[in-house]
């Protein structure tokens, strides 16, 4: 990496004031970021002892059955194709099922016990069985939403309604970024190749009401890895870094005339900018990884596949990202749920496993909090005799890492696998486990927004899943 | 007007005022710290106690005016035990002794209330007309803080702040000298009315106005397909340029449909009730979506006109404000007769036509009407033919398979029509039988009648396309069935256990008058820019003033509830809102009187006295810069290059965008595929705005997606920007038109440099400054002379042609200048 002229960098370790009475709530807060562009949280100190530093949060869009995954359902087999019993669905909501005969749909696809005590979870997912120890499986999981794009506002920022910040904004916001030439929320995407890609809104990732810094920032596997990274065709990084010198000089000189705080600032980011032209490419360039990580995963450079954004997102992780999500698509299995789950494990399961592992033999599992989680469930009744429509209900989501007790099971759904019953968890409480892993107590963690103490947790209560906590 | 310990009322070492005022000292401590379990929503309420309403706090002896020491508000603030010290613990709300000192003396001064401020009519204070009240009202504002006015900016900085304010397009050199040496003593007063008469004035004030109604080019949810809309947008600017007054402007969009004398204007401004967030998903259900949209509206109204944060009560009272969930779902009632589908595509909306274009519709309209009747005068002249067919013709028992005679049928639907009918004997066919039968023949005989059926179809298919290519747009048309509102509870909307509610206004307003008649949408509109309402005008005024100052008198717009802000120059606020009304809602007269203000035109340096003082500039003894909008930050480097095309409004339009930016968008798949030609380079606020994928340099530089009503952005300094001004190619080319015009110019390299200098920032270049550019220049001239294969890398950046002629080393060494020029904070601000 080319540094840039020492003349940019002294400017730079001036600090500068960010946000202004223009923006409302900010009001003057000094900006921490220094001369290396790492950035500290509002926070300051966490309230508790943080146990992770950090989130690798798997997002399976589409809604994954965790009737075909986590939630053994041996009941549900053995009514298959019986009316589904009225008590249980009458008045709840449906989604493409409305106004139709629900009948029971058994699971399509045996469960096993993987090692010695390790819950019993759908055969199809070997991998993330071997790595049960580590994992706490949270199997009572409900949501507010049953379509695609609320759930996934409700799952990322704890609201339906469109422009509250995501989780990963708050977390950043919170507890800024370690990273020094990334942002410190980034985002990937991959496809599956069943082809029920549902589609994700850039809303997923934005900061809603907290300040636009904070957004996530897309990573793309193809083309320039962050939108505008690449210099203009003709101009080498020499001539950038010398044009961005000019620049600065010329902006210093203006602030020199006119005191304006927002120029030191933009100085700042220009280099910023420019050390993400270095950094970037090198990150997402996996050729660098040895033989036996690449055969871990089991992705080969370039694909883009899930297999090769984990591999990324521990790449992410140590280079001090805060925040990682990983969008993995295709789970929304209206039809051949059986055919489709079993090409989902084979994009996933392994590249769980291998990201669990390869973070702990580097040390970096204890830091690092894990989640899994779909937008919602799956009904237990069939839809075209083949497939299973969404559902809010039941849904199962597994964490693992620092902050979370390996080797537990969390709650239970009914016989049928309908509705969480027991240990019944909302989405905020997930969202309470995290910030609780992260040493962060979600009731005193707000930002003023219309009035209100605006909370990622929302306004019901909530509250960490203390089964599931270390 | 104690001006100020206004000012100095959020300093906990401020001394107490002599007489403490409720609205200024006490309201802002309780609502913080009290209403949010003691306030205005009942299901929250602890121990039954209110204090936002004076009675009811007596009545349950929350204080003894006059008695602070025997008050139990008091004794609590101080409470030794736990559970007995207000706020609790768990609500993480402290007061500090300040505070506690404040509610003790408002007590002993008799604990008076006062009707939130901005639900008070506004009154005018005395101050002299037109500009001059401006003025007076912010001096009296500075006295007590001992500042005084700073000075007038000097010319050059102000031929560019109104430009960019007014317009959002910077003045050229010309233009700034022209103004510049003009002695003339009205030389301000006519700039200003050249730039309001200017056709950019509606743009500039529209993308203000946009983003309060969200508009966007698409539906929002899931599948965020695209609508008809953008004749709206192109209704706001005309609305703005022709100077619509604003309550006119209020009634259309509201009501458009419903105004006795509307017409297809009105009709389009009311595609406002349209802009909302829609669906396309399977398995949406209509209930929830017609709950979705009813929020969202009642949200915008709230936010645009109301300045209430309405959304708060669509799951319970109000936390702060007196709104109820029953004044929630009864304002949306107003919307209940809005006919659109619940789910689903949208319709095409009406044709947007011109005359002509009615005219040359009608005339292929009729064509086709003839083509089609010649072809019905000779359907007679087959019977023969049909009688000889079928004979030979037996039905197929499979409609669709092969018949005996081996023919496939091209229109399986006819074929399994005429199976039937053809089964029976032709005495017995009701004439529409004959007819099926008929067209199952002339779908098998395509030679059949050709002429005739070749010409409707050609007929057919101008008009078709003809039709296709006149603009549409949504609007609101009034539904047969008005849709039943139930206050939802929770929010729920499966719980339907809630009271059915009719339309009605906000409970705590001053009422419209209405003799017994119930309120319809229009009586909304009407209200909303009626005398009675203290709102409206306020909160325009304070969104306006935003514009010219960077903040707003009372800084959230979107809120002028009590946790918004009492604004440190009530007066003023209120004098403009008045002076708005009296003024007949006139827009352009009040942008006048603020932008003539001596206030609006001082210079935005700030003296260390001030800096102190006034940190935030909120007594305005100076201008404040800011970064300019996304839209001009894109409208300034396309001036300055000279690459604009400043033509007004149209469809949307698609600028360069990195590859695979919509990757995530599905049902269908889409590719961006960038405009060719003029489109290529028009003002930002005409660019395509995808609401789950905004442009990215558009969102990089804080343009909203639009989701839900924006009244206020966000000022960000990101990263971001500076890869966008780098490497956009859209900056890029701007920087190669620019630096090929530089280099075009007579003289020498310091002259060109000046004059490249003066059109980015419309000032003379200092000698260092100067340096530093020409340094750039010698640069990289020597850099492309080793490596003249990059350069003309360089200068293919971008749809528009660089000069065959030119040396392409000197190009793009001029490029490189001009990129220079373009990424300077100064060039993205207004000073």
């Amino acid at each position: 990496m080319t540094d840039l002229p020492s003349e940019i960098l002294s400017a730079v370790t001036r600090r500068a004031f960010l946000g202004r009475a223009t923006q409302g709530v900010g009001a003057l807060a000094l900006a921490a970021m220094t001369a290396r562009g790492a950035e500290s949280g509002v926070l300051g100190a966490t309230h508790h002892k943080a146990r992770a530093k950090r989130v690798i949060w798997l997002s399976m869009a589409g809604g994954p059955s965790h009737l075909e995954t986590f939630d053994p359902k041996p009941k549900l087999a053995a009514m298959h194709d019986q009316p589904m019993p009225e008590s249980m669905t009458k008045g709840q909501q449906l989604a493409q099922l409305q106004g139709q005969k629900l009948k029971c749909f058994g699971p399509q696809h045996k469960f096993s016990r993987f090692g010695r005590e390790g819950a019993e979870i759908c055969e199809l997912f070997p991998h993330i069985g071997s790595a049960l120890g580590d994992i706490a499986l949270v199997r009572s999981m409900t949501t507010d939403a049953i379509n695609h794009d609320p759930a996934h506002m409700f799952m990322n920022t704890g609201s339906q309604i469109a422009g509250r910040p995501s989780m990963g904004s708050w977390v950043t916001y919170g507890l800024g970024s370690e990273a020094h030439d990334l942002p410190g929320f980034v985002v990937l995407t991959s496809l599956g190749k069943g082809g029920q890609n549902q589609p994700i809104a850039a809303r997923q990732w934005s900061s809603g009401f907290l300040p636009s810094r904070h957004q996530g920032v897309q990573l793309r596997s193809k083309g320039d890895p962050v939108l505008y990274l690449g210099s203009p065709a003709g101009v080498s990084r020499d001539l950038q870094g010398a044009d961005i010198a000019a620049v600065a000089e010329l902006n210093r000189r203006r602030d020199g005339l006119v005191a304006d705080p927002e120029i030191a600032t933009r100085i700042a980011q220009y280099e910023m900018a420019f050390r993400m032209q270095a950094g970037v490419p090198g990150l997402m360039d996996l050729r660098d990884e040895d033989a036996r990580t690449l055969e871990l995963y089991g992705c080969v450079p370039g694909d883009g596949t899930f297999a090769s954004n984990c591999l990324l997102a521990r790449r992410l992780a140590e280079r001090g990202v805060r925040f990682i999500q990983l969008y993995h698509k295709d789970w929304d299995h209206h039809g051949g749920v059986k055919d489709g789950v079993a090409l989902k494990a084979q994009e996933i399961d392994r590249a769980c496993m291998a990201l669990i592992t390869d973070l702990k033999r580097r040390g970096m599992l204890d830091e690092t909090l894990i989640v899994w989680a779909g937008e919602f469930g799956r009904t237990p009744m069939s839809q075209g005799g083949s497939g299973r429509d969404h559902h809010n209900k039941a849904m199962s989501v597994w964490l693992a890492g620092g902050g979370v007790r390996g080797g537990v099971v969390h709650g239970e759904t009914d016989e049928l696998g309908y509705a969480a019953v027991k240990d019944v968890c909302t989405v905020h409480d997930l969202h309470a486990t995290m910030l609780r892993c992260l040493g962060v107590d979600h009731e005193r963690f707000t930002f003023k927004f219309q009035g209100l103490d605006a909370k990622l947790t929302g306004v019901e209560p909530a509250k960490p899943i203390a089964g599931i906590l270390a | 007007m104690p001006l100020l310990s206004l000012f100095l009322a959020a300093s906990t070492a401020a001394p107490l005022p002599d007489k403490v005022d409720f609205n200024r000292d006490v309201r802002p401590i309780l609502s913080e710290n009290c209403f949010y379990c003691h306030g205005p929503d009942a299901s929250h309420r602890k121990a039954k106690l209110r204090l936002d309403l004076r009675d009811a706090a007596l009545a349950k002896e929350a204080f003894i005016p006059g008695k602070p020491e025997e008050s139990e508000l008091s004794k609590r603030l101080d409470a030794e035990d736990p559970e007995e010290r207000m706020p609790p613990s768990d609500s993480h709300k402290k007061l500090d002794d300040r505070q506690k000192a404040v509610l003790r003396k408002w007590i002993a001064q008799g604990a008076e209330y006062r009707q939130h401020w901005s639900y008070e009519p506004p009154v005018k204070p005395s101050a002299p007309a037109g500009s001059e009240g401006v003025d007076h009202l912010v001096e009296a504002g500075l006295k007590p803080l001992g500042l005084t006015p700073g000075p007038e900016a000097d010319r050059r900085t102000l031929a560019r702040r109104l430009h960019l304010d007014l317009l959002g397009l910077p003045p050229t050199p010309e233009e700034v000298d022209a103004f510049v040496n003009d002695a003339s003593p009205d030389a301000y007063p006519r700039l200003v009315e050249r730039l309001l008469a200017s056709p950019h004035y509606g743009e500039r004030m529209a993308v203000t106005w946009l983003d309060v109604v969200r508009f966007a080019d698409t539906i929002g949810y899931h599948s965020d397909t695209p609508r008809n809309v953008w004749p709206y947008r192109d209704w706001v600017i005309r609305s703005f340029n022709d100077n619509k007054p604003f309550d006119r402007f209020t009634l259309e969009q509201v009501a458009g449909d419903l105004l006795p004398d509307g017409g297809r204007e009105a009709l389009i401004g009311s595609g406002f009730n349209r802009l909302l967030l829609t669906t396309e998903e399977g398995g949406a259900q209509a209930k929830d979506y017609q709950q979705r949209m009813l929020t969202d509206r009642v949200r915008a109204v709230g936010a645009a006109w109301l300045g209430q944060t309405t959304g708060c009560a669509q799951c319970h009272d109000h936390k702060f404000d007196p709104i109820t969930m029953r004044d929630f779902y009864s304002l949306g009632a107003f919307f209940a007769d809005v006919h659109e589908p619940d789910i689903g595509r949208r319709e095409e909306g009406i044709l947007v036509s011109t005359p002509e274009q009615d005219a040359r519709l009608a005339e292929l309209a009729s064509a086709v009407d003839q083509a089609r009747k010649k072809l019905e005068a000779a359907h007679p002249s087959l019977t023969p033919a049909i009688e000889t067919w079928e004979k030979d013709f037996t039905a197929p028992e499979t409609p669709g398979k092969k018949t005996k005679a081996k023919r496939k049928d091209p229109d399986a639907k006819l074929a399994a029509q005429a199976a039937p009918i053809l089964k029976n004997p032709a005495d017995k066919r009701t004439p529409a039988d004959r007819n099926v039968v008929r067209d199952y023949y002339l779908s098998l005989h395509p030679e059949a009648l050709k002429t005739e059926r070749d010409a409707l179809a050609a007929a057919q298919k101008s008009h078709d396309a003809f039709r296709a290519a006149i603009p549409k747009t949504l609007v609101t048309a009034k539904a047969a069935q008005t849709r039943t509102v139930r206050i939802l509870p929770r929010g729920n909307w499966m719980d339907e256990t809630g009271e059915i509610v009719k339309a009605a206004l906000p409970h705590y307003l001053p009422q419209a008058k209405l003799e017994g008649r119930a309120p319809n949408r229009l009586d909304l509109a009407q209200w909303l820019v009626s005398r009675d309402n203290p709102l409206t005008a306020r909160v325009t005024m304070n969104r306006l003033w935003m514009q010219f100052f960077g903040t707003a008198l009372s800084k959230n717009p979107g809120d002028l509830g009590a946790q918004g802000e009492l604004p440190p120059n009530q007066p003023l606020l209120d004098w403009l809102a008045v002076e708005f009304m009296d003024g007949k809602w006139d827009l352009k007269r009040m942008v006048r009187i603020i932008v003539n203000s001596r206030a609006y035109r001082r210079a935005s340096t700030a003296t260390q006295a001030q800096r102190e003082t006034d940190p935030y500039n909120r007594a305005l003894a100076r201008q404040t810069p800011f970064r300019l909008d996304a839209e001009f930050v894109r409208d300034n480097a396309l001036a300055v290059s000279g690459l604009l095309v400043p033509k007004v409004g149209g469809p949307s339009v698609k600028p360069y965008q990195p590859e695979r930016y919509w990757e995530n968008l599905n049902f269908p798949v889409r590719e961006y595929v960038h405009d060719q030609g003029e489109a290529q380079h028009r003002r930002g606020l005409y660019v395509w705005w995808q609401r789950s994928f905004l442009h990215p340099s558009l969102l990089a530089f804080d343009a909203p997606s639009r989701e839900e009503s924006c009244t206020e952005r966000t000022r960000s300094n990101i990263p971001q920007q500076a890869l966008v001004l780098l490497n956009d190619p859209t900056y890029v080319e701007a920087a190669r038109a620019f630096g090929t015009a530089a280099a075009a110019r007579e003289g020498d390299d310091d002259v060109r440099l000046r004059w490249a200098w003066r059109r980015a920032v419309q000032r003379e270049p200092d000698a260092a400054e100067l340096a530093t550019l020409r340094k750039v220049l010698n640069d990289r001239r020597a850099a492309y002379r080793a490596d003249p294969e990059s350069a003309k890398k360089l200068l293919q950046v971008g749809l528009s042609p660089a000069p065959k002629e030119s040396d392409p080393v000197e190009l793009a060494a001029w490029t490189h200048a001009a990129r220079v020029l373009l990424n300077l904070h100064e060039t993205v601000t207004r000073d």
